[in-house]
């Protein structure tokens, strides 16, 4: 029974909470939409018949833009149907003047989600409509509950439902039945009503099947252009590593075999040392190569794949890590060694900055993706936008469509979510990586 | 002495050989890929392998894999291991049966050819070879715990060689201390550690790596 009762409370709150948010809706989009639509109008005529337009269409264009944003937010808020905004970002522009006024123009009337925009505004009277209508039977349905009790005592010649005149109280005692039905209808139409609403609203402010692809192609654009810059950085980073490290070394070890090749029968006590020598040079040039293959492609991330290497990794943390690593299967080998570096990256900010005792790290597939989280019990107030850490992790999976979200409130704790959308291959293929 | 070797690069497979020869150890077998190395120590029952990690076909830690795998059909069997890079993870496993006889060592290593010879000999009389790396990282990360911090830098420095797996005897002959200093020293270390004390020098390493490991 209290289960019963629990459900018809949620569904009339639903109605009605549907219901408010359509009112809401329907009235100010339609009052901002109308004053709106009639100023652009005019800025755009303004536009062809004085000029003085091309001043006044970006200056319009700004609130266009805000409240086409704010419908979006509340679509996705009350309905959950995500409407991205679809405008072409902004080309690097003049800041004042008539030069940067036209160019303004013409990136704003250039832009094909520009006019479809205007023709929300247009349909206003239809947002109205579709807005108020379950308000309104909601309100209708209540009015027939409570002609008896009020609207009778001053009124005569009451209608209420289809035809009924209503000139006795026993009359008015039968529409309370008619509202109660009028009501549920109300309450039952609202949220359907509300999300059709919000449906035929992306239709004109969600991002066209061009602006989607134009979107995704700069996205693209983007990321690879970073990703290249990240390589070559690399590439420039592991040469002069070579270079100065490794290369020199040997050399000097060279050296010092042709010298102690020299003295082997004059001074053997002399050539001795220098074969010892060469030896040490040996040893920093294979430690110092050891430390680039890491930095390039960790050697047990080819041998035990991500959750081996993960593994490793917090071994040589100085905070206990718990890791817990479920996949059956591997990831492509370069998603794989961005998984892994951008997981090596959360756990050595952690260490860095978080003053965390314990971290965790789990990572799962759900079928399309990576999810990894690495959480800390550290003091929190990491901010994204600061460190280059985050940067770069982000950078890494933006080759792959992968995202970061990082919470982090003062006091902690701090958690890094990643996504990293890639198939796993199965168990057993494993990929073949070079010779050790 | 018998050995069994498991090396994929001719070069090194060669030098190895020739090296173990000088030292008068017999080569039985030396093999150059995974598959065929588990079968080699079972037949052989070698006084030691030596082990790299990376074989083919895969490329990935067949060598390893298979030594655990004989010391599991034959405990103790004495394996050492080499690698180009070592890792916590794979001497946690190697040592997890702490019957002892294991070793884990960089192949830089092998140019300091008399302490390789001798940590050849350790592992086949059942002691340990841990790579000062792995010991190194081991210490690092514990370092500033609770009982490890109230060791005196000297005994922080004994208790590493001890984790490596030598002996009293090298130990002290490497800080150029006598042998009973370095004996007082161990006392401490274990008494500050909480661990029972004991005369064998193996057991006394494995208690030490099960501690540092846990």
């Amino acid at each position: 029974m209290d289960r019963v009762n629990g459900e018809l409370t949620a569904w009339i709150r639903q109605g009605l909470t549907a219901s408010v948010r359509g009112f809401w809706i329907g009235v100010l989009f339609y009052v901002c939409g109308v004053v709106l639509l009639v100023l652009s109008i005019i800025s755009i005529s303004f536009l062809a018949l004085f000029g003085a337009g091309l001043f006044l269409v970006p200056l319009i264009m700004v609130p266009v833009r805000a409240l086409a944003n704010e419908r979006r937010k509340l679509a996705g808020q009350w309905s959950g149907v995500e409407i991205p905004a679809p405008y072409k970002p902004r080309p690097p522009m003049a800041p004042f003047g008539l030069v940067g006024a036209w160019q303004r123009c013409r990136w704003l009337l250039g832009d094909p989600a520009t006019w479809r925009d205007l023709l929300w505004l247009l349909c206003s009277p239809l947002t109205l409509a579709l807005g108020i209508l379950p308000a309104a039977v909601v309100g209708y349905g209540i009015e027939g509950i409570l002609v008896m009790p009020t609207v009778l005592q001053f009124v005569d010649g009451y209608h209420y439902g289809p035809g009924w005149l209503i000139d006795i109280p026993l009359e008015g005692i039968a529409a309370i039945p008619q509202g109660m039905l009028v009501l549920a209808l109300g309450l039952a139409i609202a949220p359907a009503l509300l999300r059709l609403h919000d449906r035929f609203t992306k239709q004109l402010l969600g991002p066209t099947r061009q602006a989607a692809l134009d979107q995704r192609v700069r996205v693209l654009t983007r990321t690879r252009a970073e990703t290249v810059d990240a390589q070559a950085a690399e590439l420039r980073r592991i040469e002069r590593d070579l270079h100065d490290g490794a290369q020199a070394r040997l050399v000097a070890l060279g050296m010092s075999l042709g010298l102690a090749e020299d003295l082997v029968t004059r001074d053997p006590i002399a050539a001795q040392k220098l074969l010892a020598e060469a030896r040490d040079a040996s040893e920093r040039a294979l430690s110092e190569l050891r430390d680039l293959v890491r930095g390039i492609h960790p050697p047990v991330l080819a041998e035990r794949g991500l959750d081996g290497a993960v593994r490793a990794l917090a071994l040589t943390l100085p905070i206990p890590v718990e890791v817990d690593v479920e996949l059956g299967g591997r990831p492509q080998a370069p998603v794989e060694s961005a998984a892994y570096f951008a997981i090596a990256e959360a756990l050595a900010n952690v260490v860095k900055h978080s003053h965390a005792t314990r971290a965790w790290v789990l990572v799962r597939h759900d079928g399309r993706g990576l999810g990894m989280t690495v959480s800390d019990d550290g003091v929190g107030g990491a901010d994204p936008a600061g460190g280059t850490g985050l940067r770069g992790m982000e950078r890494r999976l933006a080759a792959f469509d992968g995202t970061v979200v990082v919470s982090s409130p003062p006091g902690g704790p701090t958690v890094v979510t990643m996504e990293l959308p890639c198939e796993l291959s199965s168990p057993k293929t494993l990929p073949s990586s070079g010779t050790g | 002495m018998r050995v069994v070797i498991a090396e994929d690069l001719a070069l090194l497979r060669d030098g190895l050989i020739r090296l173990l020869d000088a030292y008068d150890f017999e080569v039985v077998e030396a093999v150059d890929n995974g598959p065929s190395l588990l079968p080699a120590l079972l037949r052989h029952r070698p006084d030691v392998a030596v082990v790299d990690v990376r074989l083919p076909p895969t490329f990935t830690d067949e060598g390893l894999q298979a030594a655990i795998a004989a010391r599991e059909q034959v405990p103790g069997l004495p394996v050492l291991v080499l690698s180009q890079h070592v890792e916590q993870l794979y001497a946690r496993e190697l040592l997890s049966d702490r019957t002892g006889g294991v070793g884990y060592l960089l192949k830089d290593r092998v140019s300091h050819v008399s302490q390789f010879v001798d940590a050849v000999k350790r592992v086949a009389a059942g002691g340990t070879a841990l790579d000062p790396e792995v010991v190194g990282q081991l210490l690092a990360r514990r370092s500033a715990e609770e009982p490890l911090k109230a060791l005196t830098p000297r005994e922080r420095e004994v208790l590493g060689l001890m984790a490596e797996g030598r002996s009293n005897n090298a130990i002290a002959s490497r800080l150029f201390v006598t042998d009973k200093a370095v004996g007082k020293h161990i006392n401490n270390i274990f008494t500050k550690l909480g661990l029972p004390p004991s005369d064998d020098d193996n057991r006394r390493v494995l208690a030490v790596l099960a501690y540092l490991n846990g």
